[in-house]
């Protein structure tokens, strides 16, 4: 009975704790930031993966090399020879979001296509999944769409086996051009080469100031080595952490999106690189890092209040891993 | 920071606007808060319907008279140009249209308002015997066999009427096959009594129930009890005995419901509602129904307002849906599906319903994971899915029929397109995050569907969106309200449990 007692008043008190930690919730995040900061008249360019790239190169950010976009239904059977040069590839709707309808492909041979997992999948399995892609199915909206096909990235190898079958990408939300809070997500068994969260990956916080782990979830559940190959989380250094932070602060200039979340990778050869930017970033990423955006939300804010303002990603990265250090 | 002052006055004065025309109505037109205070008033509308040949036209209808239950209050009909009269012919009540010249097609409305009365008072006329009508050879020995069979087993008029109806309901029985080969239930009926001097006559009734429109008339038949004096009600169809509350007598003669001359391709069709108010609130009603301030949707014709009274309920649904989605946070798939699916259980009824819901949606996901091997174009498949929808449906109906569950009929209630895509989308979630989330998302539209279809069909719900209109203006304030929380949504709590901690 008494235990009965305690449970429900814990219950009462959650939404005074939680608020008190400054956990951003959905409904504020949509009303207050998202609806406050971010200008429609520019989702179309963060909901388009094809002019995302366009506008990252044209800030001279680097993207992965796209192989080819696929516009029509009498182009699909194409795509064989237009991979065939390219020893691996990923096919996405332009339009897509949360990993829905991403194929990625590591090896192919003689019209056999290899997963990440190393299912195989068939040349008619591939066109299908264009076709669909084609067709809307993964898209906002349903609305016809084209399908991307871009270079398979080889993540770097200070990542090894703290990702399994798939890209390791960092998400970093920017805010007014300031990196606010970082994570990196981590593919597993269960995300099949995908690093969405929803769809299982593991998502490491990390430290603004030094890019290292500091604390790791699944499914929003804490844990402490990666599912699938048990690497312990918390040794995880992210290398060129203030290059990255640099390339997801510029994203503030690319868009003029006041609330966004930036996707990263950092590929073996060719270093950082934006792989997409997301106008509705989740909230998971105050589970991966145990802490709540809201007050470094409000920290940013009150710079805008007082007019200081910092014209360079350079200047603004330094000023937030000054404020958001852990 | 956003001036938020005008839009909180503006919901204010939404509220407040609502409070005051719901007190208007309360006060000045006696509408109760709650239902059920007041006695059941019915309102049934016939709609006439003929193309007019050019020449003089003349239209009579059969209408109806008190009877046990109802007490008709108030008449009215509504045609343009027609001269009108009412007659009255033995027991039998006619309305009579008739215009000089009429072309094309002709509408014309005619409205009865009966209060609900357990004593009502109404005439009875014994009837005399009837002459007995002789079917030729074969189809009269058959007769005679089955009214010999039906005298042994009855002992006065309502027990042979019972006897024979059984037999004419028994698909074993050769005789009454024979009979209903050249004709229907009712005249097989009435004819069988003839032959024994009983009176019986087929009457047309409706069966009364809130917010129906384009309804026609029943055939039951009546037949003459002689030791209690007056007529006893059956239905030939299903053998039912006596006359259920809500069953009205339309006409006293089946045959001549719609007389039409001078013109072609008449139809008449009936819409009902009802409403709860006092008897003598009815009477002041009439007298201010040209009031300007009279907000409410009571001065459109029956069949409007039946379309209404379903209406005025969908703001209360989406009510529910922002409040769950944003409150509560929970997961469905498609904003507005389970409105439109919490429709559909309104007239399947609860439990059918929600069988049907699963049957469709379950068998639509085997089909359709079939249909995703074949390699189809997503229009292409869509469509395909609704056809297999349809099918599903139809296959369903009909075996509902045969196993006789006449609730399986109302199936065909579902809106197939949504069903289709909601069907399509669940399939790609099935591929693409598993089953858990399609039994998340499945199950939170369906729990919403509910929850809907029980705030729909509450009586004090239905009584008060539809009596009080101010009350659309106070949902909306609410919505926008809403529209402005930035509290954390229940499954968040859930969500970001372990952030409390330390
Ligand atoms: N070019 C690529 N090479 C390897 N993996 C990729 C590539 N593009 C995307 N991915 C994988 O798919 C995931 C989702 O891709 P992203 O472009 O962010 O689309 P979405 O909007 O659906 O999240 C990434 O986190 C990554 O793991
Ligand atoms: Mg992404």
């Amino acid at each position: 009975m008494k235990q009965l007692f305690r449970n429900i008043r814990g219950f009462i008190e959650l939404p005074k704790k939680l608020r008190q930690r400054g956990i951003l919730g959905m409904n504020q995040r949509n009303h207050s930031y998202i609806g406050r900061y971010n200008d429609r008249s520019k989702y179309p360019l963060v909901d388009d993966k094809l002019k995302t790239k366009q506008i990252a190169q044209q800030a001279g950010a680097t993207v992965p090399e796209l192989i080819g976009v696929i516009e029509s239904q009498v182009h699909v059977k194409e795509i064989h020879d237009l991979v065939a040069d390219w020893p691996g590839f990923v096919i996405k709707p332009a339009q897509g979001s949360g990993g829905k309808g991403i194929l990625v492909i590591t090896s192919h041979q003689d019209g056999r296509y290899t997963k990440p997992s190393g299912a195989e999948v068939s040349r008619e399995d591939v066109e299908r999944h264009i076709t669909n892609t084609l067709a809307g199915l993964f898209s906002l909206g349903g609305k016809n769409d084209v399908a991307v096909v871009e270079n398979l990235i080889e993540f770097d190898d200070s990542f090894a086996d703290f990702s399994y079958e798939g890209v390791p990408d960092i998400r970093v939300i920017v805010f007014h051009g300031y990196p606010v809070m970082a994570m990196m997500r981590c593919s597993t068994a269960s995300s099949d080469g995908k690093a969405n969260l929803h769809q299982g990956a593991v998502g490491v916080g990390l430290d603004i100031a030094t890019g290292k782990a500091v604390r790791a979830v699944q499914f929003d559940h804490p844990v402490s080595h990666h599912p699938d190959t048990q690497r312990p989380l918390d040794q995880l250094v992210i290398p060129d952490w203030e290059q990255l932070l640099v390339l997801a602060a510029s994203a503030w200039e690319m868009t003029g999106l006041g609330y966004i979340g930036t996707d990263m990778v950092l590929d073996k050869s060719r270093g950082p690189m934006v792989l997409e930017l997301n106008a509705r970033p989740g909230l998971a990423i105050q589970t991966a890092n145990g802490t709540g955006l809201l007050p470094r939300l409000q920290k940013i804010e009150a710079l805008k209040q007082q007019g200081i303002s910092h014209n360079t990603p350079e200047e603004r990265v330094a000023v937030s891993r000054e404020l958001f250090a852990s | 920071m956003i001036n938020r002052l005008p839009f909180y006055l503006f919901v204010a004065a939404l509220v407040l606007v609502g409070v005051a025309l719901s007190l208007y109505r309360h006060s000045v037109y006696g509408v109760p808060w709650f239902p059920g205070e007041q006695r059941e008033q019915w309102e049934i509308e016939a709609r006439i319907e003929f193309t007019a040949n050019g020449d003089p036209a003349k239209v009579a209808m059969a209408i109806p008279n008190d009877q046990q239950n109802f007490i008709l209050t108030d008449e009215s009909s509504s045609s343009q140009g027609y001269g009108v009269a009412i007659l009255e012919q033995k027991e039998q009540r006619k309305a009579e249209w008739s215009i000089r010249s009429a072309e094309g097609q002709q509408l014309i409305y005619y409205k009865a308002r009966f209060l609900a009365d357990a004593d009502a008072q109404y005439q009875i006329r014994p009837p005399s015997k009837p002459r007995p009508q002789y079917l030729e050879d074969v189809r009269q020995t058959a007769a005679l066999s089955m009214l010999q069979d039906a005298m042994k087993r009855s002992a006065d008029n309502p027990t042979l009427a019972r006897e024979l109806i059984r037999q004419l309901n028994d698909v074993q029985n050769q005789n009454a096959a024979l009979l209903l080969n050249s004709m229907n239930r009712e005249d097989a009926l009435v004819s069988l009594l003839s032959m024994e001097a009983v009176p019986a006559r087929t009457v047309a009734t409706l069966m009364l129930e809130d917010g129906r429109r384009r309804q026609s008339v029943q055939p039951w038949v009546q037949v003459w009890d002689e030791q209690k004096e007056q007529w006893q009600l059956f239905n030939p169809r299903t053998g039912a005995e006596g006359k259920p509350d809500n069953l009205l007598i339309w006409s006293l003669d089946y045959q001549s419901l719609l007389d039409v001359i001078g013109g072609r391709q008449s139809d008449v069709s009936f819409s009902m509602i009802a409403q709860d108010i006092s008897p003598e609130t009815a009477t002041r009603e009439k007298i201010e129904a040209n009031d300007l301030l009279n907000f409410s949707i009571h001065s459109l014709p029956v069949e409007e307002q039946a379309m209404f009274k379903t209406i005025m309920l969908i703001p209360v649904g989406a009510l529910l849906v922002v409040f769950l989605r944003i409150i509560v946070g929970l997961k469905t798939s498609g904003t507005f599906m389970p409105v439109l699916i919490a429709v559909a259980f309104v007239q399947t009824e609860l439990v059918p319903g929600i069988i049907g819901f699963l049957l469709i949606v379950g068998t639509g996901l085997m089909i359709r994971s079939y249909l995703s091997r074949l390699n189809l174009l997503l229009v292409a498949r869509i469509s395909a899915v609704i056809i297999a929808v349809i099918m599903i449906i139809s296959v369903f109906t009909v075996v509902a029929y045969r196993v006789g569950l006449l609730e399986g009929l109302s199936i065909t209630f579902f809106p197939m397109i949504i069903l289709s895509w909601t069907i399509e989308r669940m399939s790609i979630l099935w591929e693409e995050e598993g089953a858990k989330e399609v039994f998340v998302q499945g199950g939170g539209s369906l729990l919403t569907a509910v929850l809907v279809y029980l705030a729909m069909t509450s009586e004090l719900v239905r009584h008060l969106t539809f009596n009080f209109v101010g009350l659309q203006l106070i949902i909306l304030a609410l919505i926008l309200l809403l529209g402005n929380y930035t509290g954390y949504r229940l499954s968040e709590l859930r969500r970001f449990r372990h952030l409390a901690q330390d």
